[in-house]
């Protein structure tokens, strides 16, 4: 294993229903650092489901997946703390709707990393005004735009100053209009070298932004290589497929 | 023998009262036997100083036991199936043990299980207050638990999963985000159980508790006369209820304006 490699997945299989139901069927991959990688793939094709196995969100029913050389996918992992270096961002936002949009950012922080409420607010500010927002800081999530919910979302999981930060189709839930700011935050973070594993339906992000496009269908990786390979060249009959319909 | 009220009447009564046509007077008079003759406007005050008593420990009592119970059961629920070894073992008696309480505390009547508390387990405590709260507690507690449960079942699981993500554990995830957003969802309900808990504790007169209801049943039967003091107890149950009901729908707006 190289030593920039930060996730390594070796075979990782969820089965559901006693194997019936096979969403992820023997996936490998390596992540490394600064690396951006983009999954896309049909709906069902099981890249959410890869994605929530990086931090074990999904349990994986067979494989090992390691971070940083730890294998998380050990029971007697403390999955905890390797979790406070994987950031992830939800296609849903999951802000918690009773805390400022401060409070929602310094939770963790205070509370895992230790940090004082001065410190911990002193960077939730600068990484709020980072992505312009703030002067929202004493708001509530309900009185923000799903673009704005977003953006917060994404400084949250930055608050505990991730290693590589974990995206499940962060903009399918907003309005089209609000596409192009929750993007633009994350081409920033791609360009300041921050390894990200992105889920997405945006194939302009994916060859703008990404390093590596990986194609996922019926819980396996079909095809990978650099966006303009993947997209320009593609090999495999159903990536053709999956290209001609959403391009 | 100590005179009774009506031999006392005559002069106690302010003249002008007496020298009004006899069914008027009959009122005064019907006052005096309820609430001041014997001092026994005493009675009530205590009676509503032991209901209030109970209400609160009993309310205090059920709100612990009901929110580790509905823990207990919610994460049986959710995540039993994935847990393994000596964990699952203990998660699965603790479950097992919380359903017989439940089964058996709402299945059975309050004044029942007053009365074992009372008069068996702890037969030889005089202590009626403490006792009766217990009971109380206990009973209550299983309401609560239900209540409870159903609100950190409702709270979207997403809100779970973005603790966790975090790196917070289970614990940490239900004590700082799951369990504040169930508890706003359930104040209502909360708010209808504590309702029901105060006015449910007239009967710890069954076992000779002083409370406000037995000291109005007390009070007739001693006066031979029911109408005002049953009227008294019902008025000041009333009355507390609409406080306590005005109380949290304060607290309700205040919880629901830092959402807007």
């Amino acid at each position: 294993m190289s030593d920039n490699t930060i996730i390594r997945a070796s075979g990782v299989c969820k089965h559901f229903a006693g194997g019936e139901i096979k969403a992820l069927d023997g996936v490998s991959a390596d992540i490394a650092k600064g690396e951006v990688v983009v999954i896309i793939g049909p709906s069902g094709s099981g890249k959410s489901t890869f994605l929530r196995c990086l931090n074990l969100l999904e349990v994986p029913t067979d494989g090992v997946i390691l971070f940083n050389g730890h294998d998380i996918t050990d029971k007697h992992t403390n999955i905890n703390i390797h979790r406070q270096k994987m950031g992830m961002v939800f296609q849903h936002f999951n802000l918690f709707p009773h805390k400022t949009i401060l409070d929602n950012m310094t939770l963790a922080p205070i509370h895992l990393l230790k940090k004082s409420k001065k410190e911990a607010e002193a960077h939730a500010l600068a990484l709020l005004e980072r992505v312009g927002l703030a002067d929202r800081a004493n708001a509530y999530p309900s009185q923000l735009s799903g673009g704005q919910k977003q953006r917060v979302a994404i400084v949250r999981a930055l608050a505990m100053e991730p290693e590589v930060m974990l995206f499940d189709e962060p903009t399918s839930a907003l309005d089209p209009e609000m596409v192009g700011e929750v993007l633009e935050v994350m081409k920033e973070l791609a360009a300041e070298g921050m390894t990200m594993v992105v889920v997405t339906h945006e194939m302009g992000f994916a060859k703008e932004v990404a390093s590596r496009v990986v194609f996922m269908d019926e819980g396996k990786i079909l095809e990978e290589n650099t966006p303009a390979e993947l997209f320009g060249n593609p090999q495999h009959p159903r990536l053709k497929d999956f290209l001609s319909k959403v391009l | 023998m100590r005179p009774g009220p009506l031999t006392l009447w005559p002069d106690v009564a302010p003249q002008w009262i007496l020298n009004l046509p006899d069914w008027l007077e009959n009122i005064f008079f019907k006052f005096y036997k309820s609430f001041i003759f014997d001092d026994r406007y005493t009675m009530y005050l205590e009676g509503l100083r032991n209901t209030l008593l109970l209400t609160i420990l009993a309310l205090l009592m059920g709100i612990v036991l009901g929110v580790v119970v509905a823990l207990v059961r919610a994460t049986w629920d959710k995540n039993g199936s994935e847990m393994q070894g000596i964990s699952k073992f203990v998660l699965k008696l603790s479950n097992t043990v919380c359903n017989i309480y439940l089964t058996v505390i709402r299945g059975t009547p309050v004044i029942v299980q007053l009365m074992i508390w009372y008069f068996v387990i702890f037969a030889k405590s005089r202590n009626k207050v403490m006792v009766a709260a217990f009971a109380f507690g206990i009973n209550s507690g299983a309401y609560v638990a239900e209540i409870i449960r159903s609100g950190i079942m409702a709270v979207d699981p997403g809100q779970n999963e973005a603790g966790r993500s975090l790196g917070f554990g289970y614990i940490d995830t239900m004590r700082f985000i799951v369990l504040p957003q169930a508890f706003k969802a359930v104040l209502p309900a909360l708010a209808n159980e504590f309702i029901v808990l105060l006015k449910e504790t007239s009967v710890a007169g069954y076992v000779g508790l002083m409370d406000l209801g037995y000291a109005g049943n007390t009070v007739g039967g001693n006066a031979m006369e029911y109408l005002l003091p049953l009227l008294l107890t019902a008025v000041i149950y009333l009355i507390l209820v609409m406080f306590f009901t005005h109380l949290v729908k304060k607290l309700e707006r205040r919880l629901r304006n830092s959402e807007r």
